[in-house]
């Protein structure tokens, strides 16, 4: 029985200890000397992983008497996760070298984060969930403050160790009112509580108080004021992190909450959401348009991007969280484009996130400056470009259930957002000249900005067939 | 030729995708290369939709051409051409060589200028030949995204406002129809536009927050299809954004702008609001004739008040727009005939116009009307063909301006008549306008000292001129050659109208007793 079970979270036990053994290499090894092969190790495994997970089939297995599940809706956020956390990794090790920031802590606490982003998705149980949201949490507000000597990114850290702790309360506090009610931990125990005794006002207020927990993890306003500060502050390569592979796990862990613990009364939690998705969407888009700093202004990109995430989540049904995950998916790609342009941003050999040092951008690197337009576009949600379809998706789902109001407020939305993304491609095609940035030689990065472009064109064709492999995982999220 | 229609669309993008990998190099010869590849793709897309105009069959109401492959989501790309499309791919096919001959002067950045061109080519045709619904969004707004960078990047003094505004605003109005396309694909199950155009949205009074919505759901489809019409056609009050894109966009820009892009609007009258939501088309008709015959006094009296030349033009560009929503939403034979004519007429006046503009800006860099005068005396052949568009712009008889705006009169006449009499004056306020920017710009004595060495139109800038001259004519003395092509398709799409009127009419008598 317990072979069993370890079997089923054989990825996650893979990788913590493959991490607990990095350490101690790195530590009694030849510490940061090590620090560049110890990142392509974890990469690797990453990418491993991800193809092992990939090839398990559909069938749902629990583990740790239902505290762990396995289907297929943790593998597809389970790969996303993985591979988008190495090839952030992989994109930010030149950056983090050129500037002394690449210790060997840095990927040993990817992998840990990446292991508590796992149990997340997995999770079947309170107590689960919170393991696993603290292990990626813990991990994450270290990696914040990986720049130790930089006043701006150990504030960040600060900030976001204290917020986050905060919401972890606000989780904590949740989950045990939710215990309280229901007598159980269990999801499974959760909903068969609910459906043979109804909603109790406690129940509500545990999963009211939860879903702000975990709101917090996505930047959903109202609880997004974290974002842009430590997006700002933290080393680039780590704010890409931030920006990818948790806000998958969290929103994972909003869809798998609901519907595995609440999908009974969509109408309690729907409404909640809906609430949090048009927030998050107009903040995002009319907040953006003040920054000057491309940092920033991704920070606020990503709360409008969650909001229409959520739309997807606040439709209730498998449709929506098929749409809220080919979102993620096109979300994350896009992102990965756009840091990879960040991080080849210099002048004089510093790094510059002002976006009005992107003037006349187009005549200096005419492919990399096309490639961003491309993406700038796709997040605007312009078709053909992919970005498009993302927002199709998780429209369609909120009309067909019934929230078409929710469905206009988000295209509203999207015009305001195009705004500030327009504007950049205005600083790269027609701002007037300046002194030019540096040239930089960067294959990595130029190599994925310019693939992730071209997902973005190339995807109109058939979406990658990602399409189909979102679907599996929604119905075996959604019964 | 089973993808004749897909050859056609995809053969600029196909030509600028190799200018974009293959060509190299920002000096003189690889910018006329630029040129030359560019105008051989546009010349092989026209000679390629002349096939198509051959094979047509009018006779047959039904789409023609038609090839479908599966896609995402349950959508399909389908494509397929009926009479109300056919002409406006043509007037696509033969604009565009022009509008690249246009161009030939550009120095800044040509081989992009011709990338963006083409890939608008692909995109407009694709508007008028998608005959799926996400298909055709997707042609319908990505336009926006080559459009906004030819005005910004080539366009004048204001260009960054102009491009702005042109992309939000559009960018806004056809949002709200993109939600009422999921609504009409959770509704019918499909978004395959010969489906739909037999589906029947439902037309029975619902409650929405409170208010009592006559025509039901498919008032709201209406509306959210007409916001993003509207705002493409222009219509007043939301044209705004045209005047400041016209004027600041470059030559080519605008001459692709007026001729082809606002048809789109009107294309899509045509092809969504009227055979679709019959019952709210016939709700909101009144609204549209009375916006309509607003727009034809309001913008010809603006017009006539303009300094800027490119200005005057847009501002009766948004007039002649006016003819071709109050000629649809008159809804009878003589009304869609008209409307469908004067788009195409206005394609060619309003493209000849701004060439026509654009060949004395090349040469003295300003469009102020007070900056010329007394052209006529070094450039006669320029003042002679300004003079056979200025004619046709007011609708002389003989020229294809006049069947035009006479079908949409004899339309309207019929529905609405004071309508057709605010709309007629705008006609003499037209021929003001048109007339006396003439007089001050070509006619009188050549006084000014800027202008005594001015050259008249060269070989190049009479070639461009040259079919649009022809086409204004034949079409103006031998209309058949369109209402032909469009007549039955027209007639079929005026029955169905016709007959869901009656349908609708029947069952509320029926819910009433």
């Amino acid at each position: 029985m317990i072979a069993a079970d370890l079997y089923t979270a054989l990825p996650e036990i893979v990788l913590a200890l493959f991490a607990m053994a990095a350490l101690m290499v790195g530590v009694y090894g030849g510490k940061d000397r090590l620090a560049e092969p110890i990142l392509w190790a974890t990469a690797g495994l990453m990418v491993l992983l991800a193809l092992f997970v990939g090839s398990k089939g559909l069938e749902v297995v629990t583990a740790f008497n239902g505290m762990y599940i396995a289907d297929a809706f943790a593998h597809f956020s389970k790969m996303l996760i993985l591979v988008s956390a190495a090839v952030v990794m992989v994109m930010g090790q030149g950056y983090m070298a050129a500037r002394g920031l690449l210790k060997f802590e840095y990927p040993i606490l990817i992998a840990l984060s990446v292991v508590g982003m796992m149990l997340m998705v997995s999770s079947g149980d309170l107590i689960a969930l919170y393991m696993g949201l603290e292990l990626q949490s813990l991990a994450l507000y270290v990696v914040a403050t990986m720049n130790r000597d930089s006043v701006r990114s150990t504030e960040a850290g600060l900030k976001y160790f204290i917020l986050g702790a905060l919401a972890s309360g606000l989780l904590l506090y949740g989950a045990s009112l939710t215990y309280g009610y229901a007598g159980t931990t269990l999801f499974a125990g959760i909903i068969t509580t609910i459906s043979h005794d109804g909603m109790s006002v406690g129940l509500l207020m545990g999963l009211a108080f939860m879903l702000a927990g975990l709101a917090f993890k996505v930047s959903a306003v109202p609880f997004h004021m974290w974002t842009p500060d430590v997006y700002e502050g933290a080393p680039t390569p780590v704010t890409a992190f931030f920006a990818t592979a948790p806000k998958v796990a969290a929103m994972a862990l909003i869809a798998r909450v609901v519907h595995e613990a609440f999908g009974v009364v969509p109408g309690d939690w729907s409404q909640i959401i809906a609430f949090l998705a048009v927030a998050s969407m107009f903040l995002g888009a009319i907040a953006a348009i003040g920054q000057r700093d491309i940092k920033r202004l991704m920070a606020y990109s990503s709360i409008s991007h969650m909001g229409f995430a959520l739309v997807g989540l606040a439709a209730g049904t498998a449709q929506g969280v098929q749409g809220m995950l080919v979102y993620m998916a096109i979300y994350v790609t896009m992102n990965i484009g756009v840091f990879a342009f960040i991080l080849t941003m210099s002048r004089d050999g510093r790094a510059v996130t002002d976006i009005g040092s992107l003037r006349q951008y187009s005549r200096a690197e005419p492919l990399r400056a096309l490639a961003l337009l491309i993406l700038m576009f796709s997040l605007a949600g312009v078709p053909p470009l992919v970005g498009f379809f993302g927002k199709f998706y998780v429209l369609w789902a909120a009309v067909n259930a019934g929230m078409a109001w929710l469905a206009v407020a988000g295209v509203i939305a999207s015009v305001i957002g195009a705004f500030y993304y327009l504007r950049i491609v205005y600083y790269m095609y027609f701002g007037e000249e300046i002194e030019p940035m540096d040239s930089v030689r960067a294959p990595v990065q130029g190599t994925l900005l310019v693939v992730s472009a071209a997902i973005m064109v190339l995807g109109v064709i058939n979406l990658f067939g990602i399409e189909g492999l979102a679907a599996l995982a929604a119905d075996a999220l959604v019964k | 030729m089973l993808n004749l229609l897909s050859i056609i669309t995809f053969t600029p993008a196909i030509a600028a995708l190799i200018l974009a990998v293959f060509l190299r190099g920002a000096d003189e010869a690889s910018q006329a290369n630029a040129k030359w590849v560019a105008l051989v793709a546009t010349l092989a897309t026209f000679a390629a939709s002349l096939i198509l105009l051959i094979g047509f069959d009018p006779q047959d109401t039904g789409f023609q051409f038609v090839e479908e492959h599966e896609w995402i989501m349950g959508f399909s790309y389908k494509m397929g051409v009926d009479g109300i499309s056919i002409l406006f791919v043509m007037l696509t096919t033969a604009l565009m060589p022009i509008t690249i001959g246009a161009c030939w002067n550009v120095t800044h950045r040509v081989k992009e200028y011709m990338i963006a061109f083409l890939l608008l080519e692909t995109l407009m045709i694709g508007v008028f030949t998608a005959l799926d619904l996400v298909l055709f969004y997707l042609f319908f707004e990505a336009g926006l995204i080559p459009m906004f960078l030819i005005i910004g990047i080539w366009g004048g003094k204001d260009r960054i406002y102009a491009a702005f505004k042109f992309f939000l605003y559009t960018f806004l109005g056809s949002v709200l129809m993109l939600v009422a396309m999921i609504a009409m694909y959770v509704d019918a199950g499909t978004t395959d536009i010969p489906t739909l155009l037999t589906h029947q949205f439902g037309s029975d009074a619902l409650g929405l927050m409170g208010w009592q919505v006559v025509g039901g759901m498919q008032t709201l489809l209406w509306l959210a299809f007409f916001a993003s019409f509207a705002v493409k056609m222009p219509m007043w009050p939301v044209h705004t954004w045209l005047p400041d894109a016209h004027v600041q966009a470059p030559t080519a820009g605008s001459v692709i702008l007026a001729a082809v892009l606002l048809k789109m609007g009107g294309y899509g009258f045509l092809r969504f609001s009227l055979p679709m939501f019959p019952v709210a088309s016939d709700i909101f008709a009144p609204l549209v004739l009375w916006l309509s015959a607003i727009a034809i006094v309001y913008t010809s009296l603006v017009a006539l008040m303009q300094e800027d030349m490119k200005k005057l033009i847009a501002y009766s560009s948004v007039a002649h727009m006016g003819f071709v929503t109050m000629g649809i939403f008159a809804a009878n034979q003589q009304g869609l005939d008209g409307a469908i004519f004067q788009m195409i007429s206005h394609g060619f006046i309003s493209g000849a116009l701004f060439l026509a503009v654009g060949v004395i800006y090349d040469r003295m860099h300003t469009r102020e009307i007070v900056a010329y005068g007394g052209l006529v005396n070094r450039m006669p052949v320029y003042a002679a063909i300004f003079l056979l568009f200025t004619m046709a712009n007011v609708g002389l008889p003989g020229t294809s301006g006049f069947v035009g705006e006479f079908l949409t009169f004899l339309g309207v006449f019929q529905v609405n008549t004071w309508v057709a009499f605010f709309a007629a004056t705008g006609v003499i306020l037209s021929a003001g306008y048109a007339l006396w920017l003439f007089r001050r710009v070509v006619m009188g004595e050549l006084i000014k000292e800027s202008l005594k060495s001015i050259k008249d139109m060269d070989r190049r800038e009479k070639a461009l001129m040259a079919p649009l001259v022809v086409m204004t004519l034949l079409l103006g003395v031998y209309p058949a050659l369109v209402t032909d092509i469009i007549g039955p398709s027209v007639a079929a799409l005026v029955d169905g109208h016709a007959l869901a009127l009656q349908a609708h009419e029947a069952a509320s008598q029926l819910a009433q007793n």
